[in-house]
């Protein structure tokens, strides 16, 4: 019996020839990551025991990006940057993204793949849900809790249950009506919110190959809203042309076996698919845009590890374009990288902070923003009886804010149809 | 360990997300400083509309309102749907919970990082129901949990249930956390 991808790299973290499904095995992590939110915590973790003379097992592998509440005036998010800031002085860590300087990067999933630091083969674990994003460069990726990550910060291990694979298979050009962010809503409201728990979402197929980075990114970040322990997609040609600008080390391209076990697999002719929407309270709450259109809106949110990719602002932009927004609309640049994008990047020679300016839409700096609510003062925060669209990635109830908010999940373009509009709107009529 | 917990129980549904445990705003509290930690009791499961809170007839705070000092929860076991703990890596929400004064929490299934953090943290006893067992049992009823036998007693009605061995992360839980457990095997000194 043949081995997917990613029990090929979790063979190779343990040690091993091979690993089965199910099996708990210590793996040796490449990267740790961490930002303000979580970072304080699993210091204060790390330290307790590990004593004062602690020590972090690879400096060169830790990687802190304060991300999450960094413009604000709440006093206890400041002091979690300043926990960090202190920590990375006293230990000298040179992977610290500090707020306030030309090294600030923003949403740690993008600067994590922007700064070189995803690299196929390898092991990253994250004190965020959403570290599952780097799978889409090759390698093995997920979310940790503070515990775990202290674990790993003294020991660079940590113990996992090997998961079961699933296999996603997307055939045909994706329509220009389309974006990754559909297909993985499709997929989320095929098997929910737990249909990929304890499992690894794999994704392949002619269209995923046609997808950049970016896109690829969308689709690996979202696994996580199945319950996914990773999501992953094979390195190509791609893949390489993208680590070519920013990394200068050799690494090894895993695939997966074509006698591979998988618990299930599901296959789609992308040519078929629409434009979806998850609605409220949940982002496997599927439905086509085409039936919820004319839902009228109080904002319109584009941004996040998710959908505030540069991919993602071409595509709002290229809707927006001419127009003016009908309701409140956010744009916020997952990294100060995009940010910078946005001045440089066209479209009939109009840059798309233009054309968001000309639109009225309000540019915001960097950051998770109000993704996740966060402090009172966080800009775009969801108020009590909000309706709002967004590309980002959970409708929970008070997932961006109030609980009275309702919140529908969409693609950057069904977005930008829907703000020229004030109203949920299939972006097919603009195309 | 204990072997028996013992408390009133506080029941949910399906897919409680973290933001639902301990909504983001709160997420700037220390965890390590025991007065002001105390914030994360207080904020527990503040996040779930009040409607659905304390099933089957909801409207039941799970923290008593009218102090802003008070942290501690008359409920020390939640019993909730499918999916629990679904959504953030935050481990200040099985943290919550514990500052809450909740022991275990019964669940049809758990997301995966949450289920983690329970155990490697040694927040609280994530046990499994074989079954839709938060439809059987009503916010306020008197549970008895034997760790021994894997077994549940609901005192307020008599009826036994039996719960899924907590099966490869005993040991985890008996050692007390990850780190305990790794100087037990010997992993780290």
């Amino acid at each position: 019996m043949g081995m997917t991808i990613t029990e090929k790299i979790l063979a190779k973290s343990a040690g091993r020839n091979r690993v089965e499904p199910g099996e708990n095995v210590w793996l040796n992590v490449d990267v740790l990551m961490t930002h303000d939110v979580c970072g304080p915590p699993t210091i204060a973790i790390w330290k307790r025991e590990f004593g004062k003379d602690a020590k972090i097992w690879d400096k060169s592998k830790l990687v802190i990006f304060p991300d999450h509440y960094i413009f604000t005036k709440n006093p206890h998010a400041n002091r979690n940057v300043e926990i960090l800031r202190q920590f990375a002085n006293e230990y000298e860590i040179q992977n610290y993204y500090d707020v306030g300087t030309e090294r600030y990067k923003g949403v740690c999933h993008v600067a994590l793949a922007e700064e070189g630091y995803n690299v196929p083969g390898t092991v990253l674990f994250g004190t965020d849900s959403h570290t599952c994003t780097s799978g889409a460069f090759g390698m093995f990726s997920t979310g940790v809790g503070n515990t775990d990550a202290a674990f790993i910060l003294g020991t660079g291990k940590i113990w996992e249950k090997i998961p079961q694979s699933l296999k996603f298979t997307f055939e045909g050009e994706l329509p220009n009506y389309l974006t990754a962010k559909d297909l993985i809503l499709r997929i989320l409201g095929d098997i929910t919110t737990d249909g990929a728990t304890y499992s690894a979402m794999e994704f392949n197929g002619s269209t995923i190959s046609s997808l950049s980075m970016d896109e690829r990114m969308t689709l690996t970040n979202m696994a996580i809203e199945a319950g996914g322990m990773n999501g992953i997609i094979q390195a190509d040609k791609v893949t390489e042309d993208y680590l070519r600008e920013r990394i200068d080390k050799d690494y090894e391209i895993f695939s997966s076996d074509p006698d591979a076990n998988y618990k299930a697999k599901y296959s789609y002719d992308t040519s078929k698919l629409e434009p979806f929407v998850a609605k409220p309270h949940s982002p496997d709450n599927l439905d086509t845009v085409a039936n919820v259109q004319g839902t009228k809106l109080t904002k319109c949110y584009i941004g996040s590890c998710t959908g505030g990719k540069l991919s993602d602002f071409i595509a709002a932009g290229k809707i927006i374009f001419g127009n003016k927004v009908k309701v409140p609309t956010f744009v916020v640049p997952a990294s100060t990288a995009v940010r910078k994008q946005l001045d440089e990047e066209t479209i009939s020679g109009i840059s798309l902070t233009r054309i968001f300016e000309n639109a009225e839409c309000v540019i915001a700096e960097s950051s998770c923003a109000a993704c996740l609510g966060g402090p009172m003062d966080t800009i775009g925060r969801a108020v009590d009886g909000e309706v709002i669209i967004s590309t980002t990635n959970r409708n929970f109830p008070g997932r961006m804010g109030s609980k009275k908010a309702a919140v529908y999940l969409a693609s950057p373009l069904t977005v930008g149809a829907s703000a020229i509009t004030g109203v949920i709107t299939d972006p097919r009529e603009f195309i | 360990m204990e072997k028996i917990i013992k408390g009133k129980v506080f029941v949910l549904g399906d897919n409680i997300d973290t933001d639902q445990i301990i909504p983001a705003e709160h997420l700037v509290y220390s965890l390590s400083d025991p007065e002001e930690s105390k914030k994360y009791g207080h904020f527990a499961l503040s996040g779930v509309p009040l409607s659905k809170a304390g099933l089957p007839e909801g409207g039941i705070p799970f923290i008593k309102p009218g102090s802003n000092e008070n942290y501690l929860s008359d409920f020390s076991i939640v019993l909730a749907g499918s999916n629990f703990g679904c959504g953030s890596s935050r481990e200040h929400a099985p943290f919550a919970l514990q500052v809450a004064g909740v022991k275990a929490v019964i669940a049809d299934s758990y997301a995966r990082i949450f289920y983690r953090n329970c155990v490697d943290g040694g927040f609280l006893i994530p046990y499994e129901a074989p079954f839709k067992i938060n439809e059987k049992i009503k916010t306020g009823d008197e549970l008895e949990i034997d760790l021994e036998k894997d077994s549940l007693r609901n005192l307020t009605t008599g009826l036994n249930y039996n719960l899924r061995s907590l099966g490869d992360i005993l040991p985890i839980i008996e050692a007390g956390n990850i780190f305990e457990y790794a100087r037990k095997t010997g992993m780290i000194v």
